[in-house]
């Protein structure tokens, strides 16, 4: 992208008034009223949430439903091409910021506040004496015993898993640039599948997790993070494929061209992105 | 010019295309006029109307964060009990932070920031200019959300703006109306931020390089990446306030190896960033303001960008020196003092820039140039203040003391709000094509520059008395200064009701018809298009000769 002297259309393609953001915004309100008045017992909430969450759903197909037929339409010349990559790329940044408080909260727990709570202060004689501050097992009064989740069972299987599917996507845009559509589609759809396959394991683990093994939201600072890092993350391979289900639906509808497809360029680079967010969250959760 | 743009459209185009696929431009063929009624405003996508929008609100925020400090100062007028329960009060000062920094202050500078940039920086409207509209509809919803907590069960939010735990996750529902708001307001301000830097990036007129362009793009440029990189921290840290609140984590609390001190860290890893998130969109609107009524191109423009850039990198590590009191080890007081005193530096590389830009010039003081020597002056000493409380050692003292209180408030009411009120004098008659009343606007600045000191001066001595902030009662000897401040605080409210009674005559036809360029020294882009400025601007880029044509004038061209 040229920074230094940006890039020029004749016209710049400003969409028409439209509806679907105050629509969003209305869903929002009523998902975060509904929400706060269910976690506090208030009865309607549930139902305000389910409802604001039924809108939320609407906007985006109706919103990206414009979306796809500006695109479709020739509406998007260049300079706007080069608007959607940056604006894409400041997105995944403030994903990465967004997991990166998390992330932060993991290394200072086990780095700082687990050992200064157990090692160089005696405040825990005080609470809570039989405290060990050995991670994962970091244990208090309120929490019952759990077992921490092994990275060499499932854990390591959904690795293989998202690192395949980042290869199968790659081979699937080989295809789509050169101008074999079979190979895309073939791609697209192996890649949808693994990441319902990736899901799937994930859902098979927390049930054990929580059925077998004790471990919770609540088993301390441990599964606090840990349910917290991988649940997050399971949002978004969510989010992922459902966004690579509706590019595989385009390119069996014939949409993307080799030269132009950034919808599917954008939902390659967030399931990239979600890979490489597994990465580090296998070594720093799970491995280490 | 419809049928005109329209004809022109599709041979432009290059986008996605399919076979037999007629375009159809139907869709948008009311985007070259506004659409009457409500409609205009709740299905915007022109930049100018949404930009009037955020004005609009962050006024109406201001005025309801106002009255909330009215009520504060009244309660703090003389020791005793008159007005609150000591509950009430916590919620007032809680909400009072949160509406001025989430609802005031930075939606005030979004504001500017869409009406202003395409036009300075010759684009045809926001990257996304949708996408825009979101961005500022999600804010009434969050303004509803703690507006209508103050009437839950259990009252508002009371633990301060910055949320501590266990306060927070002790407080009752309040306090998830409150997390719940941040989420939006974050969500609005991540989108808001990226359509700033798109724009910036990819839409300047040809011939307008990143080093030729407003020091105000600068500024916001710089300023929405800060915002991008943190307002998902704050989402992450209310996140897991909220998780620890209703299932059942520890992330906050020791009894499960948690550490309430961790969402300290985590807040201010945000929460010192968004000082400057509200501070550099001032430093731009004020490099705005000075060459043009000193009618001097602005000195060091270079080093200018430079101190905003590195203000944005130093804004990162120095959120340490907000928890000096928690009990950190003498490294990371070290640490954390010196970086914050290094902050210093590019501070006053800009405060000093701004005097060699006044220095000699031929200067005239209309109400923006008030508002902007105001601001140097003020802001200054809000830096000074600064600098002493970065001295950990006296920070242990002063913490959470009146003294912090002032510190902040020269920053951002005399700092943030005064730019703003700068910014929105320089441009009324770009906004509605009519001069605002010069006398009620020289009123507006002086009355509230002696309101704003009575006010805020002696919270430092109160401070360094050691009179602790969210209090609802004092000792008797702190009466006097609470008093002043007090009578200063309803003085500044009422002056801003001037403001607002200009601004609407000025809308109504003000003094008189504004030329395009009403101001003599202003050479920046937005001064090239009428007053008012059409509902479409730079629909085709300005073409070079003009841009650099501009940018001699501004010192910023010597070829």
């Amino acid at each position: 992208m040229n920074v230094e002297n940006g890039v020029h259309d004749a016209h710049y393609f400003v969409p028409a008034p439209s509806r679907w953001p105050i629509v969003g915004s209305i869903a929002l309100f009523c998902m975060a009223m509904g929400a706060a008045f269910a976690m506090n017992s208030v009865g309607a909430g549930k139902w305000l949430l389910i409802a604001g969450f039924a809108i939320l759903l609407w906007m985006i197909v109706g919103w990206f439903g414009d979306v796809i037929k500006e695109a479709q339409a020739g509406d998007y010349g260049l300079q706007v091409d080069h608007s959607l990559r940056w604006g894409m790329s400041w997105f995944i940044f403030s994903e990465v910021m967004f997991f990166a408080a998390f992330f932060g909260a993991l290394f200072y727990t086990r780095v700082i506040s687990v050992p200064e709570i157990g090692y160089f202060s005696d405040t825990h004689d005080l609470l809570w004496s039989s405290f060990q501050a050995v991670w994962p097992a970091a244990t208090g009064p309120k929490v019952d015993a759990y077992t921490a989740m092994e990275a060499f069972g499932l854990p390591a299987i959904n690795t293989a898993i998202l690192l395949t599917s980042g290869a199968t996507l790659t081979w699937a845009h080989w295809g789509l640039v050169e101008g074999r559509r079979g190979q895309l589609k073939l791609g697209l759809a192996i890649t949808v599948l693994l990441g319902c396959l990736f899901l799937t394991f994930q859902a098979i683990e927390y049930h054990h997790a929580w059925t077998e093994m004790g471990l919770n939201l609540g088993s301390g600072a441990y599964g606090a993070t840990f349910f917290m890092l991988t649940g997050f993350h399971g949002m978004h391979v969510l989010v992922g494929t459902i966004m690579l289900s509706t590019m595989l639906g385009r390119a069996l509808k014939g949409h993307f061209t080799k030269e132009h497809h950034f919808g599917f360029e954008a939902a390659a680079w967030y399931w990239h992105f979600v890979d490489v967010v597994w990465l580090i969250l296998f070594v720093f959760v799970y491995w280490l | 010019m419809n049928a005109a743009t329209k004809a022109l459209h599709p041979g432009e185009s290059v986008g996605e295309q399919v076979h037999g696929h007629t375009h159809d431009h139907a869709h948008d063929d009311a985007h070259h006029g506004a659409q009457e009624g409500w409609r205009r405003w709740v299905y915007a996508t022109n930049h100018k109307d949404i930009g009037t929008l955020y004005l609009w609100f962050s006024f109406a925020m201001f005025l309801v964060g106002g009255v909330m400090a009215l009520g504060i100062r009244a309660e703090l007028f003389q020791p005793g009990l008159q007005f609150w329960q000591p509950e009430f009060f916590n919620q007032l000062t809680t909400l009072h932070g949160v509406i001025m920094v989430f609802g005031a202050i930075m939606p005030a500078f979004t504001g500017l920031a869409n009406w202003m940039l395409p036009l300075m920086i010759g684009a045809p409207d926001m990257a996304f200019a949708r996408m825009n509209n979101w961005s500022f509809w999600l804010l009434p919803p969050a303004a509803a959300l703690l507006l209508i907590s103050l009437f839950v069960p259990g009252g508002a939010a009371a633990g301060g703006w910055t949320l501590y735990p266990p306060l927070s996750i002790q407080a009752g529902m309040g306090m998830d109306f409150a997390i719940f708001a941040i989420h939006l307001l974050g969500i609005s301000s991540i989108m808001g931020s990226i359509n700033i830097v798109t724009t910036i990036l990819n839409m300047r007129a040809p011939g307008m390089t990143l080093l030729k362009m407003p020091m105000f793009a600068w500024t916001m440029l710089v300023t929405a990446y800060l915002l991008i990189a943190v307002a998902p921290v704050l989402a992450g840290a209310v996140t897991m306030l909220l998780t620890d609140r209703h299932f059942g984590t520890h992330f906050f609390k020791a009894a499960g190896g948690g550490d309430p001190i961790l969402f300290q860290h985590i807040f201010w890893i945000f929460g010192h960033p968004e000082v400057y998130i509200m501070a550099l969109p001032a430093f731009g609107v004020v490099s705005q303001i000075l060459p043009t009524f000193a009618r001097k191109p602005l000195f060091g423009y270079v080093s200018m960008v430079y101190a905003v850039c590195a203000i944005g990198i130093l804004s990162f590590m120095v959120w340490g020196h907000h928890m000096f009191a928690v009990g950190f080890p003498a490294t990371a007081q070290l640490f954390f003092m010196f970086m914050t005193m290094l902050i210093a530096v590019p501070t006053g590389v800009k405060v000093f820039n701004w005097i060699a830009t006044m220095w000699q010039g031929e200067m005239t003081f209309e109400t923006p140039m008030l508002f902007a020597i105001g601001f140097l002056c003020l802001f200054t000493i809000g830096g000074f203040s600064g600098l002493v409380l970065a001295l950990a050692p006296v920070d242990i003292a002063l913490h959470a003391t009146y003294y912090v209180v002032g510190h902040f408030h020269y920053v951002l009411v005399a700092g943030a709000l005064f730019s703003l009120f700068g910014a929105a004098y320089y441009w009324l008659p770009k906004w509605t094509g009519y001069m605002y009343s010069e006398f009620w606007g020289k009123v507006h600045f002086w009355w509230s520059m002696i309101a704003f000191n009575i006010t805020f001066f002696p919270m430092h001595f109160l401070g360094l008395a050691g009179m602790p902030r969210r209090i609802p009662d004092y000792p008797l000897q702190f009466t006097t200064f609470n008093s002043m401040a007090s009578v200063g605080a309803f003085l500044f409210g009422t002056a801003q009701i001037l403001f607002l009674i200009n601004v609407i005559r000025t809308i109504r036809g003000g003094v008189g018809p504004a030329p395009a360029r009403p101001w003599d020294g202003g050479h920046t882009l937005e001064w090239e298009v009428a007053s008012p400025a059409p509902h479409h601007t730079w629909e085709t880029p300005p073409d070079e000769a003009t841009v650099v044509a501009g940018l001699r004038l501004q010192g910023l061209e010597h070829s």
